[in-house]
């Protein structure tokens, strides 16, 4: 069977509920599924022993500015198995903006899941260490939401005295 | 050469204080090679053996700010370094020089977004501003020989009696 | 600490190191903990990276990494350009190898916009990116063996350096940060006196990197500063994320240049260099080798490199040829349409990685079919890699901090973008 048909067979049969849809574009196969069954996904697609996807790329997050749900949540993910990569894609919405940490999954995940707390404000639920990854403690900000202009906010950020 | 041609005669020379510290000064500046990022890459070629900052007797970079006369500023200053950069310069005993080195260093260059500090001369003083993304390394000796220039024109009561700077005692970050 | 207290920004960072947990048991009669700040200004942490260390005696007992000293706003940089005025930025990246950021970006580029560069145009980016990948090797290897006290290899290696800074500024007129990539190509035809310098260089290379190799490699107190410093096991490795070399230290056989192919690299016959101790001297070793294996790499593309074009004819993504635009008018039209407007992807969201000296560096990217990017992530592989620190060191002795993080060799212009 094809890799991409197993992983999108195996996603619907265990988590009928959670999985919305998947599409391929340029080669690249992504899925899309709730957020609420996210770390048990993840758990699955790394520890099936046909998949293996043992290594996380990276963790990132998308501001959508208008849509309905703001963000999305985007894992890639790797399998030295298969030499293939897939992407996962989760829903945050704004006003319930949070979703479980995958840090106990791969720790990679753990600085990743900071560095999109620092960026967009999505608090990960669970994270042994959640802080600010780049900015300042004291910054207030979300930099890479749409609506916080390039130049950023005047007097946001402090300089030493002359 | 230089002074020794001067022993064969009656073995003194006469001058002023000033000229001879400003002249010594100026030939053995003590560089605090700031890197931050990419000109720093550029300023270690410096000291490479091809470019050579030794001829202008400015091999000796020092790690800690106590022992330099120069702080070269070489890489992007964010918001979150200028204090540190800061705290450095406030640490190096006078009399000190900067030069900002780099486009980011001087104006922010290509970098105009919100953690970018747009010139370090917001927060520090300046000698030399150096163009270029990085500047080539030849450029930087070129900003060596004239803050040398500038140190030979010092008078050595020009540092005295200068208020010392106020240094907070407990600092934490 | 009443007076750490005060400022709640210090206080955080120091609770997460009083938090984290360790193993590390000390029986020393010198029974008192200590905090050590390193950095962000010492010469070891190559940059600006900030290190908070928790100590008994001279013991490593905890360890928080503090980034962000250079975080210059990429990502936001990147969500306001069009996707040709982003090719200079991806210089500033990892700037050890400029050419190899700048091969990431247009490849992920073409990728989004569903194009292909002439064949020409591919070799002349595999041999940039591997003489790219050697100039970072050189440095990782200098910085490391300084770190742990021979300044000679140093020197020699910035020598070696050096002249493959000469070929840049042949190549493309800047010694090291080139924006040497075009979209659909790159700037120009390799020259004929490039082409015989890189020659030369690789002619003369690898004899030179034995002579560096000759002063540390049975030195004594080098081996022993590195081996068996900062071990990191197979699995270890993967679950940390680690990519490029110091994955292939640990015993992993991986590299995108052989799992995922990308350009010409199947055609290409090199090793992958492996080594299973996963110790820093581990990492010199691959590295070292590596190196190798590129000029093999670059002697083969010397052969085979075909003649052709170098720039892709696609009027509405590549950019015109300047003599082109000068003189004609459906160029002129062409090549305003994209400074102003950009290459309009269609709409739809791509990861294309490679393997660069540091790791595996992708580009994330999603289009909403305009002329800039509506997100771009950049996946520095030092980042990642940086991650891994707090374990490493743990139970080490402060100065095998240093060597550790030499051997991990990040970069912090792409470890906080
Ligand atoms: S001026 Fe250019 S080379 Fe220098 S730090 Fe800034 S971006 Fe890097």
């Amino acid at each position: 069977m094809e890799l991409q048909e197993l992983i999108i067979q195996k996603l619907q049969k265990n988590f009928p509920d959670s999985f919305i849809s998947s599409n391929v574009y340029m080669g690249d196969l992504s899925v899309k599924v709730d957020k609420k069954e996210i770390v048990k996904i993840c758990t699955l697609l790394k520890e099936d022993s046909e998949l293996l996807f043992i290594l996380c790329e990276d963790v990132t997050a998308i501001d959508w500015s208008k849509r309905n749900n703001r963000f999305t949540v985007v894992y890639h993910i790797f399998s030295f198995k298969h030499n293939f990569r897939l992407r996962i894609k989760a829903d945050v919405d704004e006003s319930d903006c949070a979703i479980d940490t995958v840090s106990s999954v791969w720790k990679t995940a753990n600085w990743e899941e900071r560095e999109v707390y620092d960026m967009f404000g999505i608090s990960f639920n669970n994270h042994p260490d959640l802080r600010r990854m780049y900015m300042p403690e004291d910054f207030e900000h979300y930099p890479l939401r749409k609506d916080f202009p390039l130049m950023g906010i005047p007097g946001s950020l402090s300089l030493p005295k002359k | 050469m230089g002074l020794e041609a001067q022993l064969k005669s009656d073995g003194f020379i006469t001058s002023t204080i000033d000229a001879v510290i400003a002249w010594s000064r100026k030939n053995s500046v003590w560089p605090m090679p700031m890197g931050i990022s990419c000109c720093a890459i550029e300023m270690m070629a410096v000291a490479d053996p091809k470019y050579d900052i030794a001829r202008f007797g400015s091999e000796v970079m020092r790690f800690t700010p106590r022992q330099c006369d120069l702080m070269i500023v070489a890489g992007t200053v964010t918001y979150k370094m200028s204090h540190v950069v800061r705290k450095i310069y406030d640490q190096m005993p006078d009399p000190k020089w900067v030069i900002a080195m780099g486009a980011c260093t001087s104006t922010g260059g290509i970098y105009r977004t919100y953690s970018v500090v747009q010139g370090i001369d917001q927060f520090l003083p300046v000698d030399i501003y150096l163009a270029g993304c990085p500047p080539r390394p030849d450029n930087l000796l070129h900003a060596l020989i004239q803050i040398q220039k500038k140190i030979g024109k010092t008078k050595a009561r020009d540092f005295q009696n200068k208020p010392l700077p106020e240094l907070p005692v407990i600092q934490n970050n | 600490m009443e007076i750490l207290k005060e400022k709640d920004v210090n206080t955080k960072i120091l609770q997460a190191l009083m938090d984290a947990e360790s193993d590390v048991s000390v029986d020393d009669a010198l029974e008192n903990e200590m905090i050590l700040n390193m950095g962000p200004q010492h010469p070891a942490t190559h940059g600006v990276l900030r290190l908070l260390l928790r100590l008994d005696g001279e013991t490593i007992v905890a360890c928080v990494p503090e980034l962000g000293y250079l975080h210059r706003g990429y990502e936001k940089l990147a969500e306001n350009m069009t996707y040709y005025e982003f090719i200079p930025h991806t210089d500033r990246l990892d700037y050890l190898a400029p050419m190899s950021n700048n091969v990431a970006w247009v490849l992920a580029v073409e990728k989004l916009a569903g194009i292909e560069a002439p064949k020409r145009a591919q070799y002349i980016r595999m041999m940039v990116a591997e003489l790219s990948r050697i100039a970072s090797h050189l440095v990782a290897m200098g910085a490391l063996s300084m770190d742990v006290g021979a300044l000679t290899v140093f020197l020699w290696t910035l020598r070696e350096r050096e002249k493959i800074l000469d070929i840049w500024d042949v190549l493309c007129g800047a010694r090291f940060t080139n924006s040497y990539t075009r979209i659909g190509g790159v700037a120009n035809d390799i020259q004929p006196e490039a082409l015989a310098m890189i020659k030369d260089f690789i002619g003369q290379f690898e004899g030179s990197i034995d002579e560096c190799e000759r002063l540390v490699n049975s030195n004594k107190i080098f081996i022993e500063r590195l081996d068996g410093i900062g071990v990191a096991t197979k699995e270890q490795a993967i679950d940390f994320g680690f990519t490029g070399p110091n994955l292939r230290a640990c015993g992993v056989e991986f590299d995108l240049r052989r799992a995922t192919p990308y350009m010409f690299y199947n055609e290409m016959d090199f090793n992958i260099p492996v080594y299973t101790e996963g110790d820093s001297l581990a990492r010199y070793f691959v590295r070292a080798d590596e190196m190798r294996e590129s000029s093999k790499i670059i002697k083969q593309i010397l052969d085979k490199i075909p003649h052709g074009e170098i720039l892709l004819n696609q009027p509405k993504k590549v950019l015109p040829k300047k003599t082109d635009v000068y003189s004609k008018m459906e160029e002129l039209i062409n090549d305003f349409m994209i400074v102003n407007f950009g290459i309009n992807p269609p709409k739809g969201d791509i990861y294309s990685a490679i393997e660069n000296p540091k790791g595996e560096l992708g580009f994330y990217l999603v289009s909403e079919g305009e002329g800039i990017p509506w997100r771009c992530k950049i996946r520095s592989p030092s980042f990642v890699n940086l991650q891994s620190l707090p374990h490493l060191v743990k139970g080490h002795m402060i100065s095998d901090v240093v060597a550790i993080i030499g051997s991990l060799d990040p970069i912090m212009g792409e470890a906080d973008k």
